[in-house]
Protein backbone atom coordinates (compact mmCIF):
# COMPACT_ATOMS: atom_id res chain seq x y z
CA UNK A 1 0.00 0.00 0.00
CA UNK A 2 1.42 3.36 -1.04
CA UNK A 3 1.70 6.12 1.53
CA UNK A 4 3.11 8.86 -0.68
CA UNK A 5 2.21 10.17 -4.13
CA UNK A 6 4.54 9.50 -7.07
CA UNK A 7 5.23 13.22 -7.05
CA UNK A 8 6.37 13.17 -3.42
CA UNK A 9 8.48 10.06 -4.11
CA UNK A 10 10.04 11.98 -7.04
CA UNK A 11 9.23 9.04 -9.28
CA UNK A 12 9.91 9.38 -13.04
CA UNK A 13 6.27 8.61 -13.62
CA UNK A 14 5.19 11.75 -11.78
CA UNK A 15 6.23 13.42 -15.04
CA UNK A 16 3.34 13.31 -17.55
CA UNK A 17 5.75 13.36 -20.50
CA UNK A 18 7.37 10.20 -19.22
CA UNK A 19 3.95 8.53 -19.04
CA UNK A 20 3.12 9.61 -22.59
CA UNK A 21 6.49 8.27 -23.75
CA UNK A 22 5.71 4.85 -22.31
CA UNK A 23 2.26 4.86 -23.91
CA UNK A 24 3.67 5.79 -27.32
CA UNK A 25 6.69 3.52 -27.44
CA UNK A 26 7.23 -0.23 -27.01
CA UNK A 27 4.37 -2.38 -28.29
CA UNK A 28 2.67 0.62 -29.95
CA UNK A 29 5.83 1.90 -31.63
CA UNK A 30 6.86 -1.46 -33.06
CA UNK A 31 3.40 -2.11 -34.47
CA UNK A 32 2.60 -5.07 -32.26
CA UNK A 33 -0.55 -3.21 -31.24
CA UNK A 34 -2.29 -0.46 -33.22
CA UNK A 35 -2.22 3.07 -31.80
CA UNK A 36 -5.58 4.45 -30.67
CA UNK A 37 -5.55 6.83 -33.61
CA UNK A 38 -5.09 3.95 -36.09
CA UNK A 39 -7.75 1.90 -34.35
CA UNK A 40 -10.47 4.56 -34.44
CA UNK A 41 -9.47 5.44 -38.00
CA UNK A 42 -10.43 1.90 -39.06
CA UNK A 43 -14.06 2.75 -38.37
CA UNK A 44 -13.84 6.34 -39.60
CA UNK A 45 -14.03 7.75 -36.08
CA UNK A 46 -10.87 9.86 -36.28
CA UNK A 47 -10.70 12.67 -35.36
CA UNK A 48 -12.89 12.35 -32.29
CA UNK A 49 -14.92 15.53 -32.00
CA UNK A 50 -16.59 17.16 -29.01
CA UNK A 51 -20.38 17.26 -29.23
CA UNK A 52 -22.66 19.50 -27.21
CA UNK A 53 -21.42 19.95 -23.65
CA UNK A 54 -23.46 17.96 -21.11
CA UNK A 55 -21.12 17.52 -18.16
CA UNK A 56 -18.84 20.08 -16.59
CA UNK A 57 -16.36 18.31 -14.33
CA UNK A 58 -14.31 20.43 -11.96
CA UNK A 59 -11.30 19.11 -10.10
CA UNK A 60 -11.02 21.25 -6.97
CA UNK A 61 -7.64 19.85 -5.92
CA UNK A 62 -5.37 16.82 -5.75
CA UNK A 63 -5.20 16.65 -1.95
CA UNK A 64 -6.77 13.48 -0.54
CA UNK A 65 -6.93 11.66 2.79
CA UNK A 66 -6.26 8.37 0.98
CA UNK A 67 -3.38 7.12 -1.19
CA UNK A 68 -5.08 4.47 -3.34
CA UNK A 69 -2.83 2.16 -5.33
CA UNK A 70 -4.55 2.78 -8.64
CA UNK A 71 -5.16 6.54 -8.40
CA UNK A 72 -5.02 8.21 -11.82
CA UNK A 73 -4.74 11.62 -10.13
CA UNK A 74 -1.74 10.56 -8.02
CA UNK A 75 -3.67 12.18 -5.18
CA UNK A 76 -2.71 12.07 -1.52
CA UNK A 77 -2.24 14.10 1.65
CA UNK A 78 1.06 15.42 0.29
CA UNK A 79 -0.47 17.05 -2.82
CA UNK A 80 -0.79 20.79 -2.46
CA UNK A 81 -2.56 21.68 -5.70
CA UNK A 82 -5.82 23.20 -4.47
CA UNK A 83 -8.33 25.38 -6.32
CA UNK A 84 -8.47 28.92 -4.97
CA UNK A 85 -11.66 30.88 -4.33
CA UNK A 86 -10.74 33.18 -7.22
CA UNK A 87 -10.68 30.28 -9.67
CA UNK A 88 -13.93 29.00 -8.14
CA UNK A 89 -15.48 32.41 -8.86
CA UNK A 90 -14.45 32.04 -12.49
CA UNK A 91 -16.00 28.56 -12.53
CA UNK A 92 -19.22 29.90 -11.01
CA UNK A 93 -19.59 32.39 -13.86
CA UNK A 94 -19.46 29.46 -16.26
CA UNK A 95 -21.78 27.28 -14.14
CA UNK A 96 -24.42 30.03 -14.18
CA UNK A 97 -24.40 30.26 -17.97
CA UNK A 98 -23.62 26.75 -19.16
CA UNK A 99 -25.96 24.55 -21.16
CA UNK A 100 -24.57 21.49 -19.35
CA UNK A 101 -27.09 19.48 -17.32
CA UNK A 102 -24.50 18.00 -14.95
CA UNK A 103 -21.94 19.59 -12.67
CA UNK A 104 -19.43 17.08 -11.33
CA UNK A 105 -16.99 18.00 -8.53
CA UNK A 106 -14.00 15.76 -8.04
CA UNK A 107 -10.47 15.70 -6.65
CA UNK A 108 -8.55 14.37 -4.63
CA UNK A 109 -11.07 14.51 -1.86
CA UNK A 110 -13.01 17.62 -2.90
CA UNK A 111 -14.18 18.14 0.68
CA UNK A 112 -10.59 18.88 1.74
CA UNK A 113 -10.52 22.11 -0.23
CA UNK A 114 -11.06 24.80 2.44
CA UNK A 115 -13.53 26.60 0.17
CA UNK A 116 -15.43 23.45 -0.77
CA UNK A 117 -18.60 24.25 1.19
CA UNK A 118 -18.72 27.82 -0.02
CA UNK A 119 -18.33 26.60 -3.59
CA UNK A 120 -21.10 24.00 -3.25
CA UNK A 121 -23.47 26.56 -1.71
CA UNK A 122 -22.83 29.02 -4.53
CA UNK A 123 -22.92 26.41 -7.29
CA UNK A 124 -26.18 24.91 -5.98
CA UNK A 125 -27.84 28.30 -6.57
CA UNK A 126 -27.32 27.91 -10.32
CA UNK A 127 -29.91 25.12 -10.26
CA UNK A 128 -28.08 22.66 -12.49
CA UNK A 129 -30.16 19.49 -12.93
CA UNK A 130 -27.63 17.01 -11.60
CA UNK A 131 -25.02 18.21 -9.12
CA UNK A 132 -22.49 15.45 -8.36
CA UNK A 133 -19.84 15.38 -5.66
CA UNK A 134 -17.39 12.49 -5.90
CA UNK A 135 -16.82 11.63 -2.27
CA UNK A 136 -14.48 8.84 -1.19
CA UNK A 137 -16.69 8.03 1.85
CA UNK A 138 -13.85 7.72 4.36
CA UNK A 139 -13.50 11.51 4.40
CA UNK A 140 -16.89 11.62 6.13
CA UNK A 141 -15.40 9.65 9.04
CA UNK A 142 -11.85 11.07 8.81
CA UNK A 143 -12.36 13.99 11.18
CA UNK A 144 -15.20 15.42 13.27
CA UNK A 145 -15.39 18.49 11.05
CA UNK A 146 -16.59 16.23 8.22
CA UNK A 147 -19.21 14.24 10.19
CA UNK A 148 -22.02 16.52 9.03
CA UNK A 149 -21.18 16.17 5.32
CA UNK A 150 -24.17 13.88 4.63
CA UNK A 151 -26.51 16.57 6.01
CA UNK A 152 -24.65 19.24 4.05
CA UNK A 153 -25.01 17.21 0.83
CA UNK A 154 -28.70 16.70 1.53
CA UNK A 155 -29.29 20.40 2.15
CA UNK A 156 -27.94 21.22 -1.31
CA UNK A 157 -29.49 18.21 -3.03
CA UNK A 158 -26.07 16.92 -4.03
CA UNK A 159 -25.84 13.61 -5.89
CA UNK A 160 -23.18 11.58 -4.08
CA UNK A 161 -20.95 9.26 -6.12
CA UNK A 162 -18.52 7.17 -4.10
CA UNK A 163 -15.81 4.61 -4.73
CA UNK A 164 -16.25 1.13 -3.34
CA UNK A 165 -13.88 -1.39 -4.90
CA UNK A 166 -15.46 -4.51 -3.42
CA UNK A 167 -18.06 -5.73 -0.97
CA UNK A 168 -15.41 -7.55 1.07
CA UNK A 169 -13.00 -5.96 3.53
CA UNK A 170 -9.91 -7.72 2.17
CA UNK A 171 -10.18 -6.57 -1.42
CA UNK A 172 -11.19 -3.04 -0.45
CA UNK A 173 -8.38 -2.45 2.02
CA UNK A 174 -5.79 -3.95 -0.31
CA UNK A 175 -6.54 -1.29 -2.89
CA UNK A 176 -7.46 1.71 -0.77
CA UNK A 177 -5.68 1.20 2.54
CA UNK A 178 -6.24 -0.44 5.92
CA UNK A 179 -9.48 0.50 7.61
CA UNK A 180 -11.02 1.98 4.46
CA UNK A 181 -13.68 -0.72 4.25
CA UNK A 182 -15.04 -0.25 7.78
CA UNK A 183 -15.05 3.54 7.46
CA UNK A 184 -16.77 3.35 4.07
CA UNK A 185 -19.46 1.06 5.46
CA UNK A 186 -20.09 3.44 8.34
CA UNK A 187 -20.28 6.40 5.94
CA UNK A 188 -22.75 4.56 3.70
CA UNK A 189 -24.90 3.78 6.74
CA UNK A 190 -24.82 7.46 7.72
CA UNK A 191 -25.90 8.44 4.20
CA UNK A 192 -28.69 5.82 4.20
CA UNK A 193 -29.88 7.07 7.59
CA UNK A 194 -30.82 10.47 6.15
CA UNK A 195 -32.35 9.02 2.99
CA UNK A 196 -29.43 8.78 0.56
CA UNK A 197 -29.52 5.74 -1.70
CA UNK A 198 -32.83 4.43 -0.40
CA UNK A 199 -35.21 2.86 -2.92
CA UNK A 200 -37.32 5.60 -4.51
CA UNK A 201 -35.37 8.40 -2.80
CA UNK A 202 -34.45 11.53 -4.76
CA UNK A 203 -31.22 11.72 -2.78
CA UNK A 204 -28.99 9.90 -5.24
CA UNK A 205 -26.20 7.68 -3.98
CA UNK A 206 -24.24 5.77 -6.60
CA UNK A 207 -21.13 3.67 -6.14
CA UNK A 208 -18.11 3.39 -8.39
CA UNK A 209 -16.39 0.07 -8.82
CA UNK A 210 -12.98 -0.21 -10.39
CA UNK A 211 -10.89 -3.37 -10.45
CA UNK A 212 -8.27 -3.87 -7.73
CA UNK A 213 -5.62 -5.09 -10.17
CA UNK A 214 -4.57 -5.67 -13.77
CA UNK A 215 -7.91 -6.84 -15.10
CA UNK A 216 -10.97 -5.23 -16.64
CA UNK A 217 -14.29 -4.69 -14.86
CA UNK A 218 -16.98 -7.33 -15.33
CA UNK A 219 -20.50 -6.73 -16.53
CA UNK A 220 -21.85 -3.62 -14.77
CA UNK A 221 -25.37 -4.99 -14.24
CA UNK A 222 -24.10 -8.29 -12.80
CA UNK A 223 -21.64 -6.48 -10.53
CA UNK A 224 -24.38 -4.15 -9.32
CA UNK A 225 -26.54 -7.15 -8.43
CA UNK A 226 -23.70 -8.77 -6.47
CA UNK A 227 -22.82 -5.51 -4.67
CA UNK A 228 -26.45 -4.85 -3.75
CA UNK A 229 -27.02 -8.34 -2.44
CA UNK A 230 -23.84 -8.43 -0.36
CA UNK A 231 -24.09 -4.90 1.07
CA UNK A 232 -27.76 -5.43 1.95
CA UNK A 233 -27.25 -8.82 3.58
CA UNK A 234 -24.08 -7.98 5.46
CA UNK A 235 -24.62 -4.34 6.42
CA UNK A 236 -28.22 -3.41 5.51
CA UNK A 237 -26.89 -0.83 3.04
CA UNK A 238 -28.85 0.49 0.07
CA UNK A 239 -27.56 2.42 -2.93
CA UNK A 240 -28.91 3.29 -6.36
CA UNK A 241 -26.52 2.39 -9.16
CA UNK A 242 -23.08 0.94 -9.59
CA UNK A 243 -20.75 2.45 -12.18
CA UNK A 244 -18.10 -0.01 -13.36
CA UNK A 245 -15.02 1.96 -14.40
CA UNK A 246 -11.92 0.66 -16.17
CA UNK A 247 -8.54 1.63 -14.72
CA UNK A 248 -6.66 3.75 -17.24
CA UNK A 249 -2.94 3.07 -17.67
CA UNK A 250 -1.69 6.36 -16.29
CA UNK A 251 -0.13 7.68 -13.05
CA UNK A 252 -0.10 5.22 -10.14
CA UNK A 253 -1.96 2.50 -12.03
CA UNK A 254 0.65 2.69 -14.81
CA UNK A 255 3.37 2.51 -12.18
CA UNK A 256 1.71 -0.59 -10.72
CA UNK A 257 1.31 -2.22 -14.16
CA UNK A 258 4.98 -1.74 -14.97
CA UNK A 259 6.26 -2.80 -11.54
CA UNK A 260 4.11 -5.97 -11.57
CA UNK A 261 5.07 -6.76 -15.20
CA UNK A 262 1.45 -6.57 -16.26
CA UNK A 263 1.70 -3.54 -18.57
CA UNK A 264 1.85 -5.35 -21.92
CA UNK A 265 -0.82 -7.91 -21.06
CA UNK A 266 -3.09 -5.16 -19.78
CA UNK A 267 -2.70 -3.11 -22.97
CA UNK A 268 -3.44 -6.27 -24.99
CA UNK A 269 -6.61 -6.80 -22.92
CA UNK A 270 -7.72 -3.23 -23.57
CA UNK A 271 -7.04 -3.40 -27.31
CA UNK A 272 -8.67 -6.83 -27.65
CA UNK A 273 -11.78 -5.55 -25.89
CA UNK A 274 -11.92 -2.45 -28.11
CA UNK A 275 -15.52 -1.63 -28.96
CA UNK A 276 -16.24 0.95 -31.70
CA UNK A 277 -19.72 1.59 -30.32
CA UNK A 278 -18.17 2.70 -27.03
CA UNK A 279 -16.19 5.27 -29.05
CA UNK A 280 -19.51 6.79 -30.15
CA UNK A 281 -20.35 7.80 -26.60
CA UNK A 282 -16.97 8.19 -25.00
CA UNK A 283 -17.22 10.83 -22.27
CA UNK A 284 -14.74 13.35 -23.71
CA UNK A 285 -17.33 14.03 -26.42
CA UNK A 286 -19.80 15.52 -23.93
CA UNK A 287 -17.62 16.46 -20.95
CA UNK A 288 -15.17 19.19 -20.13
CA UNK A 289 -12.67 18.84 -17.31
CA UNK A 290 -11.41 21.88 -15.38
CA UNK A 291 -8.21 21.58 -13.39
CA UNK A 292 -7.54 23.06 -9.93
CA UNK A 293 -5.82 26.03 -11.59
CA UNK A 294 -8.62 26.60 -14.09
CA UNK A 295 -7.25 25.01 -17.25
CA UNK A 296 -9.54 23.08 -19.60
CA UNK A 297 -9.11 19.44 -20.66
CA UNK A 298 -11.10 16.86 -22.61
CA UNK A 299 -11.24 14.62 -19.53
CA UNK A 300 -9.75 14.15 -16.08
CA UNK A 301 -7.20 11.70 -17.55
CA UNK A 302 -5.93 14.21 -20.11
CA UNK A 303 -5.72 16.70 -17.25
CA UNK A 304 -3.37 14.35 -15.40
CA UNK A 305 -1.33 13.79 -18.57
CA UNK A 306 -1.18 17.55 -19.08
CA UNK A 307 -2.80 17.35 -22.52
CA UNK A 308 -4.80 20.61 -22.78
CA UNK A 309 -7.89 21.08 -24.96
CA UNK A 310 -7.31 21.73 -28.61
CA UNK A 311 -9.08 25.09 -28.62
CA UNK A 312 -8.35 28.79 -28.38
CA UNK A 313 -10.19 28.78 -25.08
CA UNK A 314 -7.71 27.04 -22.81
CA UNK A 315 -8.67 28.46 -19.44
CA UNK A 316 -11.94 28.81 -17.53
CA UNK A 317 -11.50 32.62 -17.78
CA UNK A 318 -11.63 32.30 -21.60
CA UNK A 319 -14.50 29.82 -21.54
CA UNK A 320 -16.67 29.78 -24.64
CA UNK A 321 -19.05 26.87 -25.11
CA UNK A 322 -19.56 27.48 -28.83
CA UNK A 323 -15.84 27.66 -29.45
CA UNK A 324 -15.23 24.43 -27.55
CA UNK A 325 -17.95 22.48 -29.32
CA UNK A 326 -16.64 20.56 -32.30
CA UNK A 327 -13.03 20.70 -31.12
CA UNK A 328 -10.79 17.72 -31.91
CA UNK A 329 -10.28 15.56 -28.83
CA UNK A 330 -6.64 14.98 -27.82
CA UNK A 331 -5.94 11.25 -27.76
CA UNK A 332 -3.23 8.77 -26.88
CA UNK A 333 -3.09 5.07 -26.04
CA UNK A 334 -4.65 5.56 -22.57
CA UNK A 335 -7.92 6.22 -24.42
CA UNK A 336 -8.27 2.46 -24.99
CA UNK A 337 -9.32 2.37 -21.32
CA UNK A 338 -12.58 4.15 -22.15
CA UNK A 339 -13.43 2.02 -25.19
CA UNK A 340 -12.90 -1.51 -23.86
CA UNK A 341 -15.89 -3.82 -23.60
CA UNK A 342 -18.99 -1.87 -22.67
CA UNK A 343 -16.84 1.27 -22.42
CA UNK A 344 -16.02 3.31 -19.38
CA UNK A 345 -16.71 6.83 -18.20
CA UNK A 346 -17.19 8.69 -14.92
CA UNK A 347 -20.84 7.64 -15.29
CA UNK A 348 -19.98 3.96 -15.88
CA UNK A 349 -20.52 2.02 -19.11
CA UNK A 350 -21.32 3.86 -22.32
CA UNK A 351 -22.19 1.06 -24.78
CA UNK B 1 10.40 -23.32 -32.69
CA UNK B 2 9.75 -22.50 -29.11
CA UNK B 3 11.93 -24.28 -26.57
CA UNK B 4 9.00 -24.80 -24.23
CA UNK B 5 5.66 -26.50 -24.76
CA UNK B 6 3.65 -23.66 -23.26
CA UNK B 7 3.97 -19.92 -23.95
CA UNK B 8 1.51 -17.61 -22.14
CA UNK B 9 1.38 -15.39 -25.24
CA UNK B 10 -0.08 -18.31 -27.24
CA UNK B 11 -3.42 -17.90 -25.48
CA UNK B 12 -3.96 -14.65 -27.42
CA UNK B 13 -3.50 -16.64 -30.64
CA UNK B 14 -6.24 -19.16 -29.79
CA UNK B 15 -8.53 -17.62 -32.42
CA UNK B 16 -6.01 -18.47 -35.12
CA UNK B 17 -7.06 -22.12 -35.08
CA UNK B 18 -9.88 -21.07 -37.44
CA UNK B 19 -7.29 -20.18 -40.08
CA UNK B 20 -6.58 -23.83 -40.86
CA UNK B 21 -10.14 -25.05 -40.53
CA UNK B 22 -12.53 -22.16 -40.82
CA UNK B 23 -15.94 -23.82 -40.47
CA UNK B 24 -15.07 -26.09 -37.58
CA UNK B 25 -13.13 -23.36 -35.79
CA UNK B 26 -15.89 -20.81 -36.12
CA UNK B 27 -18.53 -23.31 -35.03
CA UNK B 28 -16.45 -24.17 -32.00
CA UNK B 29 -16.04 -20.52 -30.95
CA UNK B 30 -19.72 -19.83 -31.51
CA UNK B 31 -20.60 -22.81 -29.32
CA UNK B 32 -18.00 -21.79 -26.72
CA UNK B 33 -19.40 -18.28 -26.54
CA UNK B 34 -22.96 -19.57 -26.16
CA UNK B 35 -21.97 -21.95 -23.37
CA UNK B 36 -20.68 -19.10 -21.23
CA UNK B 37 -23.68 -16.84 -21.69
CA UNK B 38 -26.08 -16.25 -18.82
CA UNK B 39 -28.53 -19.16 -18.82
CA UNK B 40 -30.02 -21.46 -16.19
CA UNK B 41 -26.63 -20.92 -14.55
CA UNK B 42 -25.22 -17.44 -14.12
CA UNK B 43 -22.11 -16.46 -16.06
CA UNK B 44 -20.37 -16.19 -12.68
CA UNK B 45 -21.26 -19.79 -11.75
CA UNK B 46 -20.05 -20.98 -15.14
CA UNK B 47 -16.79 -19.13 -14.65
CA UNK B 48 -16.16 -20.97 -11.38
CA UNK B 49 -16.99 -24.34 -12.97
CA UNK B 50 -14.57 -23.49 -15.79
CA UNK B 51 -11.88 -22.63 -13.27
CA UNK B 52 -12.28 -25.96 -11.48
CA UNK B 53 -12.26 -27.91 -14.74
CA UNK B 54 -9.25 -25.88 -15.96
CA UNK B 55 -7.39 -27.33 -12.99
CA UNK B 56 -8.54 -30.92 -13.37
CA UNK B 57 -7.61 -30.66 -17.07
CA UNK B 58 -4.36 -29.02 -15.99
CA UNK B 59 -4.63 -26.52 -18.81
CA UNK B 60 -2.35 -23.55 -18.05
CA UNK B 61 -4.05 -21.33 -20.63
CA UNK B 62 -7.45 -22.06 -19.12
CA UNK B 63 -6.16 -21.43 -15.60
CA UNK B 64 -4.80 -18.01 -16.65
CA UNK B 65 -7.99 -17.19 -18.50
CA UNK B 66 -10.49 -18.21 -15.83
CA UNK B 67 -8.54 -16.78 -12.92
CA UNK B 68 -8.65 -13.42 -14.67
CA UNK B 69 -12.26 -13.95 -15.67
CA UNK B 70 -13.15 -14.66 -12.02
CA UNK B 71 -11.40 -11.50 -10.83
CA UNK B 72 -13.30 -9.50 -13.42
CA UNK B 73 -16.55 -10.90 -12.08
CA UNK B 74 -15.65 -10.02 -8.49
CA UNK B 75 -15.05 -13.66 -7.49
CA UNK B 76 -12.96 -13.78 -4.30
CA UNK B 77 -9.82 -15.86 -3.88
CA UNK B 78 -11.60 -17.95 -1.24
CA UNK B 79 -14.33 -18.82 -3.75
CA UNK B 80 -11.71 -19.69 -6.37
CA UNK B 81 -9.81 -22.01 -4.04
CA UNK B 82 -13.01 -23.75 -2.92
CA UNK B 83 -13.97 -24.33 -6.55
CA UNK B 84 -10.60 -25.96 -7.18
CA UNK B 85 -11.13 -28.21 -4.16
CA UNK B 86 -14.36 -29.39 -5.74
CA UNK B 87 -12.37 -30.40 -8.81
CA UNK B 88 -9.70 -32.01 -6.65
CA UNK B 89 -12.30 -33.93 -4.63
CA UNK B 90 -13.84 -35.36 -7.78
CA UNK B 91 -10.39 -36.22 -9.14
CA UNK B 92 -9.33 -38.02 -5.98
CA UNK B 93 -12.79 -39.55 -5.56
CA UNK B 94 -12.60 -40.84 -9.11
CA UNK B 95 -9.28 -42.49 -8.29
CA UNK B 96 -10.46 -43.97 -5.04
CA UNK B 97 -13.85 -45.20 -6.21
CA UNK B 98 -11.90 -47.46 -8.60
CA UNK B 99 -10.62 -49.07 -5.43
CA UNK B 100 -13.90 -50.96 -5.39
CA UNK B 101 -13.00 -52.45 -8.76
CA UNK B 102 -9.64 -53.49 -7.33
CA UNK B 103 -11.38 -55.00 -4.31
CA UNK B 104 -13.82 -56.88 -6.55
CA UNK B 105 -10.97 -58.27 -8.60
CA UNK B 106 -8.99 -59.33 -5.55
CA UNK B 107 -12.06 -61.02 -4.11
CA UNK B 108 -12.68 -62.84 -7.38
CA UNK B 109 -9.10 -63.95 -7.94
CA UNK B 110 -8.06 -64.56 -4.37
CA UNK B 111 -11.32 -64.88 -2.49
Amino acid sequence: MATKSLKKRESDLANSNKQLDILSNGIFKNGELPTFKDKISETGQFPLKAKKLEILQINVGYMCNQVCDHCHVDAGPDRKEIMTRDTMRECLEVIKNTGAHTLDLTGGAPEMNPDFRWFVEEAAKAGIKDFIVRSNLTIIRANKKYYDLPEFFKKHNVHVVSSMPHWTRGKTDKQRGDGVFDKSIRALQDLNAIGYGMPGSDLRLDLVYNPSGAFLPGDQTAMEKDFKKALKEDFDIDFHNLFAITNLPIARFLDYLIASENYEDYMYSLVEAYNPSAVENVMCTNTLSVSWDGYLFDCDFNQMLNLPVNSKAKHISEYNEELLEGRNIVISQHCYGCTAGAGSSCQGVVA
Amino acid sequence: MSKTYYDPADLRKFGKITEWSKDLGEKFFEYYGKVFEEGALTAREKSLIALAVAHTEQCPYCIDAYTKDGLQRGVTKEEMMEAIHVGAAIKSGATLVHGVQMMNKVNKLDG
